[in-house]
């Protein structure tokens, strides 16, 4: 099947860019997920919608898997090729097209980088809100399909908040163009909100048509330290109770406060429990005002500390233990797996509670740290691939969490995405119906299941 | 999740020697110090933890040159660790093409900067390129004799080498360079070195040894320093380490500097030679007072990077570990001692000054040094220090990979070149000497006038100009 779609790509497409020696291949064998690996048939570099949609005509015609991958970063492994596949790498269609001012929109390549997107927006004094830890290399279809999220959730939402329209290649290899400049359209179904998140299973996005929003004139940060887990949810709670919406709203648990400070230095109490790192931005009177509130709330709930930066470099300096979290959990140990474990704001103090209990009960390493303000965690295991034992009880734990998640009323992840790394824990997390649903739609729109197949859930 | 399929728990923590060892220390010509016993294993024998520690997230992609020009995974970071992990599990050999791959990587260590998860890069790559040299997948007769002469013959014998420089001065003192480049003698050469050639670079009538004196102190010194004058900077740049010796002692140092010094094997470390490495480490070694000294001084980014590993490099050496590990915790680059002993500013009226600064990769990204050899430049009255855009980006320079890798390299010194030209200075400072010919040659190639200077060789003239005054 390969063999006659290498002939047919080759004959028709011999000007795209093609891996096929084993010393190519091996590097995209795996993205940025622990533990999983396989190897493509053939890796391609489309760079135009016109070459992915010939390309996935080849494929259909010839049964061959189409896997798609931006710049391999994804932390659930939904762009690692499956047996047998063919790797579309969009990483050569990175151009923006167009920044349009009076519209507030930016249209780029899928291939775009994440942060140059950015950039691009705030040459024009704009914003582009969705910041995931990978931005420096994520590209935007990337994002588009994983629906990233970042730091900024809690105030400014996630990817699909800013998608307003999506060129996309169907498994056809028709290309379609969903959604448009207009703040409002409800002409039809919104086929765009589909493909979001749809993790390459539905169709290649090839161009994104995204929102922009004035750049905030300022911003202030602060950072209290806790000694009860409890003080810092409460403090977290009466922030949003006192009708304050910080920016970023992020959290570090006693594990990993204890990891940076082995690490960083940063200066840390290493008996707090909890620290929390506050953002604020906007138009400076009101930033000002929210600053000041939320220290006065932090002191009120217990906070053992509260710093206020003045300067920008302070600033930085505050935000130097949230930076360096996860590299200084990366260090400990050789395997890192960052989970994503999500519940609802109110529920965060038991959610974290449990994660820390469960990793006592099973002898894990879990340092747990995340967006507080949108209730997503990130509870990273600390182990070692290759002693099997552990593995086994990095598994149970990690079903145990994802459970407890899902009776809190959460989710199994909340911005990393199902891929292959939470296939099996997916029913847990929606009922029969609703996957039954999700796969009605994707036979609708790849009948034949060429497009990223087993990815999510088996068709 | 699914847990890896790896059959066992592998931490083997004394890499053994291999068969093929015994023919590379019978090719170790130049080496005739004791103990030249192999303690280095392959890709296979390495802390199978160290590779592990590679969660190929991508963090370096963004910061990798290869990377960055080609977009492939091959050529970048976690890509190549990919591969030598294949090679240590047995499901791939150590073939031309991972040969080819490690020596198109710049050993540049932005990767290292980038990395959340703190994987010794640099390390691995000098392991890798061990490997291959001893696969002899690179293999071929001209390669080999090259190698030979070069990292073998020349590179180990101090004298020789000089003898070299002093053949590179004649050749342009004399006015031979002249009449060759004159009469268009390049075209002789083979495509691949006619560029070599222009880009010679000037040897110094001067060595070290001539211009520094082997004990220079003055009047109540409070520390006690050792000084490492290099080999290719004793060469082409020896004035820099005058310079250096004259900083250290404006900072009351008394400085010690052996007359003959051997390289200390960074090229070789660098380049699949940790045998020969390891011998030049001891020998360096020993031309030192170690005990009596408070730190041995460089002032080569690419040189001070290498000296620092001498600790691992001799680890499984029972004659040598203390005494390497030892040096490793002594050994300071010189912005970086003057930092911790808080630099004397010069007494002198302030002349307007424009620089900006490179930042060698083996100072910034090797040595993570980035914030002293700024406090050394601001320290100079009148200095205004304009930062370079892309400071840490490679300018191609990374050892001899302009010989080995002449399109890319000259790719990144062009880009290197048309930042500093952004800043509108007239002078660029940096701390390496391959980093030093790269610009000045970049400078030429744009037709443009360019002052490359050492930052120490920038202090000493401002303590220099003080004693005129005073």
């Amino acid at each position: 099947m390969t063999a006659k779609f290498k002939s047919l790509a080759a004959a028709q497409f011999p000007h795209i860019a093609r891996l096929e020696e084993k010393e190519d291949l091996i590097p995209y064998s795996f993205d940025g997920t622990a533990t999983f690996q396989t190897m493509p048939d053939l890796v391609l570099f489309p760079t135009s919608a016109e070459e992915v949609a010939g390309l996935v005509k080849n494929a259909g015609e010839c049964g061959v898997p189409v896997v798609t991958r931006g710049s391999g970063t994804g932390l659930s492994g939904g762009s690692i090729p499956v047996e047998g596949s063919v790797v579309l790498c969009l990483s050569k269609m990175n151009r923006i097209l167009e920044v349009d001012e009076k519209n507030l929109t930016l249209l780029a390549e899928a291939g775009a980088i994440t942060l140059d997107v950015a950039t691009a927006a705030e040459k024009a004094g704009l914003f582009y809100p969705p910041d995931p830890g990978s931005m420096k290399i994520s590209t935007i279809g990337g994002n588009v399909a994983e629906n990233s999220g970042g730091l900024r959730g809690l105030k400014y939402g996630v990817t699909k908040d800013y998608v307003m329209g999506l060129e996309v290649v169907l498994a056809s290899g028709e290309v379609i163009f969903t959604g448009n400049k207009c703040v409002k359209d409800v002409a039809g179904y919104s086929l765009r909100d589909l493909f979001i998140g749809s993790e390459g299973t539905l169709g290649i996005v090839t161009k994104v048509l995204l929102k922009l929003i004035p750049k905030p004139a300022t911003r202030r940060t602060l950072m209290a330290v806790f000694a009860t887990m409890e003080s810092a949810a409460e403090t977290v709670s009466a922030i949003i109770a006192a009708k304050i919406i910080p920016c970023t709203l992020e959290f570090l648990d006693a594990v990993t406060i204890n990891c940076v400070e082995d690490f960083a230095k940063v200066g840390l109490p290493r008996d707090a429990a909890a620290i929390l790192l506050i953002e604020t931005d906007g138009h400076p009177a009101a930033v000002a005002e929210e600053a000041d509130r939320m220290a006065e709330l932090a002191r009120q709930h217990g906070a053992t500390s509260v710093q206020v930066a003045e300067t920008a470099e302070q600033a930085s300096a505050l935000a130097t233990a949230r930076r360096a979290a996860f590299s200084s959990l990366a260090r400990v140990a050789p395997t890192t797996i960052l989970e994503d474990a999500t519940v609802p704001r109110s529920e965060l103090a038991k959610m974290i509670r449990f994660i820390q209990e469960t990793g006592q009960r099973h002898n894990l390493k879990i340092g747990t740290f995340g967006h507080m303000g949108d209730g997503n965690l990130h509870p990273t295991f600390l182990t070692n691939e290759r002693n099997h034992e552990e593995m086994h009880r990095v598994e149970l734990a990690m079903k145990e969490i994802f459970d407890f998640a899902v009776s809190l009323g959460g989710t199994i992840t909340g911005e990393h995405g199902v891929g292959l790394a939470k296939k099996e824990f997916l029913k847990a997390a929606t009922s029969d119906l609703n996957l039954e649903i999700m796969r009605r739609m994707k036979s609708a729109f790849d009948p034949a299941g060429i497009l990223n197949p087993r990815k999510i859930f088996n068709a | 999740m699914s847990p890896a399929k790896e059959s066992e728990v592998h931490t083997t923590q004394n890499p053994r020697p291999t068969s093929l060892d015994v023919g590379s220390s019978v090719l170790n010509v130049g080496c005739s110090g004791a103990g030249s016993h192999s303690t280095h294993g392959g890709l296979k024998d390495l802390d199978y933890s160290i590779l592990q520690q590679c969660m190929h997230c991508g963090m370096c992609l963004p910061t990798c040159p290869t990377y960055d020009a080609t977009k492939m995974e091959r050529n970048s970071p976690r890509g190549r660790i990919s591969l030598m992990r294949a090679i240590a599990d047995g499901k791939m050999d150590a073939t031309r093409t991972f040969g080819e791959e490690m020596y198109f990587c710049l050993g540049c260590l932005a990767c290292e900067t980038a990395c959340p998860a703190g994987v010794e890069y640099g390390h691995l790559f000098e392991v890798a390129r061990s490997e291959v040299e001893k696969s002899g997948a690179l293999n071929n007769p001209r390669r080999n004799a090259i190698r030979s002469v070069l990292l073998k013959g020349l590179f180990t014998r101090p004298r020789l080498l000089r003898l070299v420089g002093r053949g590179l001065w004649f050749y342009q003192a004399s006015g031979a360079q002249w009449i060759f480049r004159t009469l268009k003698l390049n075209a002789l050469l083979p495509k691949k070195f006619r560029n070599l050639e222009t880009q010679t670079p000037t040897a110094r009538a001067t060595f070290s040894c001539d211009i520094i004196r082997p004990v220079e102190a003055h009047a109540a010194p409070r520390h006690r320093v050792g000084m490492l004058t290099g080999c290719v900077q004793d060469i082409i740049l020896s004035d820099v380490n005058r310079d250096t010796v004259d900083v250290l002692l404006a900072n009351g140092c008394e400085v010690h500097t052996p007359k003959v010094q051997v390289c200390c094997g960074s090229l070789h470390a660098h380049n699949g030679e940790l045998e020969t490495a390891s011998d030049l480490a001891r020998r360096l070694i020993d031309s030192f007072d170690l005990e009596n000294l408070d730190a041995i001084i460089t002032n080569a980014a690419g040189c001070g990077s290498h000296l620092k590993t001498y600790g691992r490099l001799l680890e499984g050496d029972a004659a040598y570990s203390k005494k390497a590990a030892q040096w490793s915790v002594k050994l300071k680059d010189i912005h970086e001692f003057l930092s911790e002993i808080g630099i004397r500013q010069p007494q002198t009226t302030a002349t307007p000054h424009r620089v900006t600064y490179h930042e060698a990769c083996h100072l910034c990204h090797g040595q993570k040094i980035t914030k002293q050899p700024r406090e050394v430049l601001k320290s100079i009255p009148g200095l205004e220090l304009v930062e370079l855009p892309e400071s840490t980006w490679c300018c191609g320079s990374a050892g001899i990979y302009n010989i080995t890798q002449p399109e890319m390299a000259a790719d990144l010194q062009e880009r290197k070149l048309k930042n500093i030209l952004s800043t509108g200075v007239d002078t660029v400072a940096t701390a390496n000497p391959g980093c030093h010919l790269q610009l000045v040659d970049g400078a030429r190639r744009a037709g443009r006038t360019l002052e490359v200077a050492h930052p120490i060789s920038l202090l000493a003239m401002a303590y220099r100009a003080e004693k005129v005054v005073g």
